[in-house]
């Protein structure tokens, strides 16, 4: 089995109220088949035998599904491969001798919990806000009485996709959240369901991602290149559509 | 005395509707007098949530994660069966009905499993009305696929994320009744107690692992829909938070433990790698139906796959079962690439995997199709093995994957505490001894969306609601002053060895005595194994940090003493019930061609277990089971 030596420098911080610094802690003889988050497993292991703190990163299904796990390393949210959770990333893409920089998804609307684990209940807010089709339970007609088109069901699909990390948050140098939110409006636009409400709904979700502090969008395009589902920023085009759509026509404004 | 399953009276198909005629109901303006409380949002937390905020309930609901969404329901990939019929193949409610309860090899209850056969229809209904992307066929129909113990295709899907989209649609409900108020959602919230005053459930204590407080909550019923307890194998399919903790505190209250050692180890995982590896990734079940499972027929050939020409490869399952070939039902195809295993004839570095090959498949349907069915597994497989499975057969192995036992329930879905009900994968009720694919999604939604939400209504009816003595009552004030001892004793150890190097011992003990294949004197050298690492566990884990603010390490010590204490419950219902049947395979117990032998007579029951003290073996008791609309058969897939 191959092993490397690499030097992580890694963003420390006790809590949202102290001021965090980088540590550099050595990680020797990581075997390259391992995931990111098992060498970091490794890692704080040995810390902990030393007497020393773990470090604190949020992960869980580590399939790549559940959007717990992300950092940015070396300054890319998830790490350096595409389409790709950090939980994903395997050591055999990096060489002997490397420094890795792990630090949180950084920005206002996510606030650092402990070291690498940040808030993300800004994103929680924003769905609440519309991001649902409003039916009880128990009041759905026959799942085949509308058929949707195939492509149609297929473009749902791709922006259902979303996995809620936050990634394109932290790419974005403005701090944006349209990506998540356009994933949201495009997903259900692209399905009847989603229809009745789709006015209410851009201008709900719009309104809570301002509120919770997330930047405009100014087309840098980085969500897009670091999302670990392959988002694709089309889906701002049809969420800013929607939004002007809901304000030209909507009664709700 | 056994507690009564209340499984209504009548015919089998009509139980449920009479059953929800005859629960008294409470009148739309006084639920909101009404406080329950959900503990955890996967499927069956969330739907149910949602569909009590909808009713009208106040509901508190907490999960552990950071946000309701991540559940593990997420990680289902393949499916959910549901009785449509669509594809006009002979599918029908009683079909899904017998071949799930053939699937768990005759040891779950009629009642339930009918009723589940039965809301399955409603689901998919429920889960279209809400925006689950299903996947449709060209004329923009639901389309389904086969999975494995079944010969009708009533699997519906949404890609390889099914299970996400089930889950983000109920968290969009759960999202709905968040914002409208009638739910209050507590993330990052672990229960440490179930509450009981006066031997009804009023309330959970709860630590906020951000602070590190305690917090008492008051209610007039709680739901635990907690998930699954696979992780006490350490490495299984689940998510590294999944634990046993919340069902164990209810048992230790009284809460009867179902059929523990019934645990489903699935067939298709990527096999065990290394020392370091903290989680054994699922590859889909849907993946054999176009995937052909084979091991070389000379032993410890160590040729590449390519090179192993047809004429020297083995298709077990396909020659050992024609009728049902590589879709034969879960804890069958373990068993069988168990014993290749055992054999000699295993692949891969360690030997313990067999090929699962889509050479055949690519060339009669072209790589194109076959990636539209399962590209992102494809791809998940090449990340993390560094192999191409559309060049070479992908490798698999069995892994610990989900837990068929769980707190007992009857007919209501509550358990013998009154008050405290129990969903989804957390209790025991559906699966018997086998889970069949793609009813797992099945059974969290039924319970949620449909189930508890009439069923809820016939115990509150009962009850008055709450009241201020109630949530002042001193048994909050004792649970909280006895979880304070046990957070501050498990820091004080400072030993020499982390949590999850006692996890991992923990773990191979259960694999190897507790897993796919057992016999009595593994199971007794495994409770004696388990005894001892609990007292080493006490004696020398070495937890870091302090009681305030997060601390991971703390959180998975504190799941991890009882995962030790539940370790050995496990291993005394496997020792208990001679007899093989479903995945629980007694190797004293076969037939002559290796298969489960079942011992009707003697074991055509529930095995549920009672709290005796922390020194004292737990108690049996058993709830017999009865068959009315079934033959008892021996199960055959050939």
């Amino acid at each position: 089995m191959e092993t490397i030596n690499i030097t992580l420098k890694v963003w420390r911080q006790k809590n949202a109220g102290e001021k965090g610094k980088f540590q550099v802690i050595a990680a020797n003889d990581v075997e390259t088949h391992m995931s990111f988050l098992e060498m970091l497993d490794v890692v704080n292991e040995r810390l902990i035998i030393a007497d020393q703190q773990p470090i604190e990163f949020d992960n869980d299904c580590r399939e790549g599904i559940c959007g717990m796990c992300g950092a940015m390393v070396n300054g890319i949210p998830h790490g350096p491969e595409k389409g790709m959770t950090l939980c994903q990333l395997h050591m055999r893409k990096f060489s002997d001798g490397d420094t890795v920089v792990v630090e949180p998804f950084r920005s206002r609307a996510f606030k650092v919990v402990k070291d690498l684990i940040v808030d993300r209940g800004s994103f929680d807010k924003i769905i609440q806000a519309g991001g649902f089709v409003s039916v009880n339970t128990g009041g759905a007609p026959e799942a085949n009485v509308i058929p949707i088109a195939q492509e149609q069901s297929e473009k749902a699909m791709d922006a259902a996709a979303c996995i809620g990390c936050g990634a394109c948050v932290a790419a974005c140098p403005n701090a944006s959240a349209m990506l998540f939110v356009s994933a949201k409006i495009a997903q259900l636009k692209w399905l009847p369901q989603g229809e009745p409400e789709a006015a209410a709904r851009a201008i709900a979700m719009v309104k809570e991602m301002d509120a919770q502090g997330f930047g405009n969008c100014s087309n840098e395009k980085e969500c897009e290149a670091v999302c670990p589902k392959e988002i694709s920023i089309v889906n701002i085009a049809i969420l800013n559509r929607e939004y002007l759509k809901a304000g030209f026509f909507s009664n709700d404004i | 005395m056994f507690p009564d399953a209340k499984i209504p009276e009548g015919p089998l198909k009509d139980k449920w509707d009479n059953h929800r005629f005859q629960l008294k109901m409470v009148n739309p303006a006084n639920k909101r007098k009404y406080t329950v409380i959900v503990v955890g949002t996967g499927l069956a937390g969330s739907s149910a949530s949602a569909s009590l905020g909808e009713l009208g309930y106040n509901v508190k609901t907490f999960c552990i994660q950071d946000s309701p969404r991540r559940a593990h329901s997420i990680a289902a990939q393949g499916g959910i069966n549901a009785a449509k019929n669509y594809q006009n193949d002979g599918d029908s409610v009683w079909r899904l009905f017998y071949d799930t309860i053939k699937g768990g090899d005759f040891r779950s209850r009629e009642a339930n499993i009918y009723r589940l056969a039965q809301l399955s229809v409603n689901i998919i209904d429920q889960c279209v009305a809400q925006g689950v992307p299903f996947a449709r066929d060209y004329g923009g129909m639901l389309a389904n696929r086969s999975f494995g113990g079944a010969q009708v295709s009533r699997t519906f899907y949404a890609r390889g994320q099914t299970g996400q989209q089930l889950l983000l649609g109920a968290y969009s409900a759960l999202s709905r009744q968040i914002k409208a108020g009638r739910v209050e959602m507590f993330p990052r919230h672990e229960m440490m107690d179930v509450v009981l005053v006066d031997g009804k459930a009023k309330g959970i204590i709860t630590r906020n692992l951000i602070t590190g407080e305690l917090e008492k909550h008051a209610a007039d019923a709680v739901i635990l829909a907690s998930g699954g307890y696979a992780n006490v194998y350490c490495l299984s399919t689940n998510a590294l938070s999944c634990n046993v903790g919340a069902a164990f505190k209810a048992y230790q209250k009284g809460a009867l433990f179902a059929n523990p050692s019934f645990a489903q180890i699935h067939p298709t995982c990527i096999p065990h790698t290394g020392d370091y590896q903290s989680k054994l990734t699922l590859m889909s079940e849907s993946l054999r139906n176009d995937g052909r499972v084979w091991v070389p027929k000379r032993k410890s050939d160590k040729r590449p796959p390519n090179d192993i020409p047809e004429s020297e490869r083995d298709y077990y399952l396909e020659t050992k079962y024609p009728a049902f070939g590589n879709l034969v039902p879960r804890d069958v195809a373990s068993r069988n690439a168990k014993e290749q295993c055992d054999a000699g004839k295993g692949v891969g570095p360690t030997g313990y995997a067999v090929y699962l090959d889509f050479k055949d498949a690519i060339q009669r349907d072209g790589v194109d199709v076959i990636r539209k069915k399962y590209g992102n597994l494809f791809d998940m497989y090449h990340n993390i093995v560094d192999a191409d499975p559309y060049k070479s057969p992908m490798m698999i192995y069995p892994a610990a994957h989900y837990t068929m036992g769980g707190l007992w329930v009857d007919y209501n879905l509550m358990s013998s505490i009154e008050g405290l009900f129990v969903l989804g994968e957390a209790n025991f009720s559906d699966h018997g001894a086998n889970r069949l694919g793609a009813s797992a999604l099945m059974q969290g939604l039924a319970d949620g969306y449909f189930i508890i939400p009439s069923t809820m209504g016939g115990y509150l009816a009962q009850t008055s609601p709450l009241t201020k003595s109630d949530v002042d009552h001193p048994a909050f004030d004792e649970s909280i002053t006895s979880i304070d001892e046990k957070i501050k004793r498990l820091l004080s150890i400072n030993g020499t060895r982390s949590t999850h190097s006692i996890h991992k011992e923990l773990g191979s003990i259960m694999v190897d005595e507790v897993g796919m294949e057992r016999d009595q004197e593994g199971l007794e050298t495994a409770i004696e194994k388990i005894r001892a690492l609990k007292k080493s566990f006490w004696k020398e884990v070495k937890i870091p940090g302090l009681a305030t603010g997060y601390n991971l390490n703390l959180q998975q010590g504190e799941r991890l003493s009882d995962f030790l204490e539940f370790a050995e419950v496990m291993a005394t219902d496997a020792l208990e019930r001679t007899e093989s049947c479903g995945c629980s395979l007694r190797s004293e117990f076969q037939t002559d061609e290796g298969e489960a032998q079942r011992d009707d007579e003697n074991f055509s029951c529930v095995f549920a277990w009672e709290y005796n003290g922390p020194k004292k073996p737990p108690v049996l008791k058993q709830e017999r089971l009865k068959f009315e609309n079934v033959e008892l058969t021996q199960r055959c897939y050939k």
